[in-house]
C-alpha cells in the first residue's frame, strides 16, 4: 500500500498472493529453510493417542480460525454476495426493489459514461503501473551502484515519503501545484512557455494525465525501494565480473539487474495495477471525476451511482464488473512473479 | 569498485532530481499556509509577513484536537482486535494445519484482490441495519474485516516457517493447543506482529473511503476522512486548507521520521511475503 493503498489506498490492501500455494518452494530456496518437512501432524503419533491429539487440535484448531473467519465473511464476503444480489434488482436504496435479472449489465455496456470509467481506470495503468515501475528500476540499480552511502539512504526515505501520508493529503497537496497560479504554471512561466500554463486538473486533455502524474508521485518510492532490495540479494559476483569486464551502468542493467528482479517487478506490478484500477481517493478530492467525464473511474461512478443519483442496482453491477477485471489483470501478472521467484 | 565520473554525476542528477520532484509538493503547501487568510498565493513564494497565526486557527476550526482522539481511537480498536483475531488463524492455518486449511488459506488470500468500492455499498445498508451507521463502530467493524485476508495472510506466512521441533517439545511437556499458542508461539512471533501492526495502523489512520460513506460527522471519522470534510469546507480559503493539511499529517510524518526503518520495512515486507 504500498494504498494504497502503501495506500493508495491504497492501497489500499498490498499483497501477493496467489502464488501461495508455491509458498513452500520459494521460500525454501529463498530463505534456506528445508522444504522437506512433513505435511501432517508434527508431533509424532507414538508419543501423544493419535485419535486424541488429531480430533482435539482440529476442533481447537476450528476454534482459533473462528474469529477472524466471522469477521471476514460479516464484512467482507457477506458484503461481496450482497453485491452481487443487488446488481440484479432495481433498487432506490429507500423503497422496495424489483428483480430485473441481467438488466443492469445491459444498461452498463450501453451508457458509455459508464463504460469509459473502466477505459480511464486501464488508461491509469500506464501513471500507476508502468511509469513508477520502470522509473523505479532505473533509480534503484542507480542507488545501488552509485550511491552506496548516505545520499542512498537519504533519496530512499525522501522517495518513500508520499506513501505513508494519507491519498487525499497527497490530492490536496497537488490540487494546489496543478492550479492558477501553482508552481507547475509558475514554473512553465519561469522557463518562457507561459502558453503551456493552464488549470491542468480542469482541462480535459490534461485531468487525467494529470491525475496520473500524481500516482506517479506516490508510488515511485514504494517501487524503488521494493526493487532496491530485490537487487540487496543478487550475487554480488555478477557485477564484479561485469564491471572487470569494462560494463557500464546500462549494460548492467540489462543483462543483470532487470532479469534477476522478475519476481520483485510482478510483486510492484501487482500493487500498482490494483491501486490504478480502484483509485478513489485522489480522484475524489482533486477532480471528483470531471471535467466532464474526464477522470471518472469506477469507483467514484459506483459512489455517484449509488449514494447521489441511488441507484443501487446499477452501481453493484459496476462494481461485480471492476473486481472481476482486477481478478482477470492479476491473475496472469501473478504467473509472471511465480515463474520469475528465485 | 570504479564508476566513471560522468557516470557519478548523472546518477546524482538523476536522484537529486527526483528528490526535488517529491519534496517540492510539500514545500509549496508550506509556504502557502503562511500567506494570509483568504489569498490566493503563487506556487512558491516566500510571504511579506509570514502569517503563523494560520496553523492555530486552522488547529481550532478543524476541530483537531477532536480529529486527533477520533482517529486514534478507531486505530485503538481495530488494530489490537485485529492482531489478536489474524494471529491466532494463522497460528491454525500455518501451523496446526488443521482440515481444510488450504481452503481457508485460499478464501481469505481471494480476499486481498477485492477493491473497497467493489463492497461498499452493501456495508452501507449492513450498517444502517445494524444501526451503527454514522458511528465509529461502523468504521471498525468493516476495517477488521478488511484487514483480515492480508492480515491472516501474513501471519500464516510466519507460523509455516516454524520449525516443528518446538511445538512438538511443547506437546511432550503436555501444553495444552491454547498453551502453545500463548505461551509458546506468540512471544515467538513477536517481529511479525509488529509489523503487521504498524502496517495497519497506518492503513487504518489513512483510510478515507469507508469513513466518506459511513459516517458523517468528521470528528467521529479517521484521520484521511477528516482531511476530506475540512477540504470540503475551506477550498476557497487555500492558506489555512494548507495549514490545515500539515497539522493533519504531522502526526503521520513524524512517527515515519523516527521509526523509518520500521515502518518501511514493514511496508515492503507486507507486499513481498508469500
Amino acid at each position: 500500500m504500498p494504498r494504497a493503498y502503501w495506500r493508495p489506498s491504497r492501497p489500499n490492501t498490498k499483497g501477493n498472493w496467489a502464488d501461495d500455494l508455491d509458498h513452500r518452494r520459494r521460500r525454501s530456496s529463498r530463505v534456506g529453510v528445508s522444504s522437506a518437512r512433513p505435511e501432517a501432524p508434527r508431533w509424532s503419533a507414538g508419543r501423544i493417542p493419535w485419535g486424541q491429539g488429531i480430533r482435539r487440535s482440529s476442533l481447537g484448531g476450528w476454534l482459533f480460525v473462528l474469529p477472524a473467519l466471522v469477521m471476514y465473511g460479516l464484512f467482507v464476503l457477506q458484503p461481496l454476495f450482497l453485491t452481487i444480489q443487488y446488481s440484479l434488482y432495481s433498487w432506490d436504496g429507500i423503497g422496495p426493489s424489483t428483480w430485473v435479472g441481467l438488466e443492469n449489465y445491459i444498461a452498463l455496456t450501453s451508457e458509455p459514461r459508464l463504460i469509459e470509467t473502466l477505459f480511464n481506470a486501464f488508461r491509469l495503468v500506464l501513471f500507476f503501473s508502468v511509469i513508477p515501475v520502470s522509473l523505479g528500476l532505473v533509480t534503484a540499480s542507480v542507488i545501488a551502484r552509485i550511491a552506496t552511502g548516505r545520499l542512498g539512504t537519504v533519496s530512499r526515505t525522501v522517495l518513500f515519503l508520499p506513501q505513508i501520508i494519507p491519498l487525499v493529503a497527497a490530492g490536496i497537496i497537488w490540487g494546489r501545484l496543478l492550479s492558477f497560479p501553482g508552481l507547475v504554471n509558475q514554473g512553465l512561466d519561469a522557463v518562457g512557455l507561459g502558453d503551456l500554463t493552464r488549470a491542468w486538473l480542469g482541462d480535459f486533455d490534461t485531468a487525467l494525465g494529470a491525475v496520473g502524474i500524481i500516482g506517479v508521485w506516490v508510488l515511485l518510492g514504494f517501487c524503488t525501494v521494493l526493487l532496491l532490495t530485490g537487487i540487496a540479494k543478487i550475487d554480488h559476483a555478477l557485477y564484479e565480473t561485469a564491471r572487470l569486464d569494462g560494463a557500464g551502468w546500462f549494460a548492467e542493467f540489462r543483462a543483470i539487474t532487470v532479469p534477476s528482479l522478475r519476481y520483485e517487478v510482478g510483486v510492484c506490478l501487482t500493487v500498482t495495477t490494483i491501486a490504478a484500477l480502484a483509485t478513489f481517493d485522489i480522484v475524489y478530492v482533486t477532480t471528483g471525476g470531471g471535467p466532464g467525464n474526464a477522470t471518472a473511474v469506477p469507483g467514484i461512478q459506483i459512489y455517484i451511482l449509488a449514494f447521489l443519483e441511488r441507484q443501487v442496482g446499477l452501481a453493484s453491477a459496476l462494481a461485480v464488473v471492476l473486481m472481476v477485471l482486477v481478478l482477470l489483470v492479476i491473475l496472469p501478472i501473478q504467473r509472471l512473479t511465480r515463474e520469475g521467484a528465485r | 569498485m570504479r564508476v566513471a565520473r560522468n557516470e557519478l554525476y548523472a546518477g546524482r542528477g538523476l536522484l537529486v532530481i527526483l528528490m526535488a520532484f517529491i519534496v517540492l509538493p510539500f514545500l509549496t503547501i508550506f509556504v502557502t499556509a503562511l500567506h494570509p487568510s483568504g489569498t490566493v498565493p503563487a506556487g512558491l513564494s516566500w510571504p511579506a509577513e509570514p502569517q503563523w497565526g494560520n496553523f492555530v486557527q486552522a488547529f481550532e476550526v478543524a476541530n483537531m484536537s477532536a480529529l486527533l482522539m477520533s482517529s486514534m481511537f478507531i486505530v485503538l480498536a481495530v488494530v489490537p482486535v485485529a492482531l489478536v483475531i489474524s494471529t491466532m488463524a494463522g497460528f491454525a492455518i500455518g501451523l496446526l494445519r488443521v482440515p481444510g486449511a488450504r481452503w481457508l488459506l485460499l478464501l481469505f488470500v481471494f480476499g486481498l484482490t477485492l477493491p473497497f468500492e467493489g463492497i461498499i455499498t452493501p456495508l452501507y445498508f449492513l450498517a444502517r441495519q445494524f444501526g451503527i451507521l454514522n458511528t465509529r463502530l461502523a468504521i471498525v467493524l468493516p476495517l477488521i474485516g478488511l484487514f483480515m485476508p492480508f492480515a491472516v495472510f501474513w501471519m500464516r506466512a510466519h507460523f509455516a516457517n516454524m520449525p516443528g521441533e518446538i511445538s512438538e517439545a511443547a506437546r511432550v511437556d503436555g501444553a495444552s493447543t491454547w498453551d502453545l499458542f500463548w505461551r509458546v508461539h506468540v512471544p515467538l512471533a513477536r517481529a511479525p506482529i509488529a509489523s503487521l501492526g504498524i502496517l495497519m495502523s497506518v492503513w487504518a489512520w489513512n483510510q478515507f473511503l469507508l469513513a466518506l460513506v459511513l459516517v458523517e460527522d468528521p470528528t467521529q471519522r479517521t484521520m484521511a476522512g477528516a482531511l476530506g470534510a475540512f477540504q470540503g469546507h475551506y477550498a476557497t480559503d487555500i492558506p489555512l486548507l494548507c495549514a490545515g493539511t500539515i497539522l493533519i499529517l504531522l502526526p503521520t510524518l513524524i512517527l515515519f521520521v523516527v521509526f523509518q526503518r520500521h515502518v518501511i520495512t514493514a511496508l515492503l515486507q507486507g507486499s513481498v511475503k508469500g
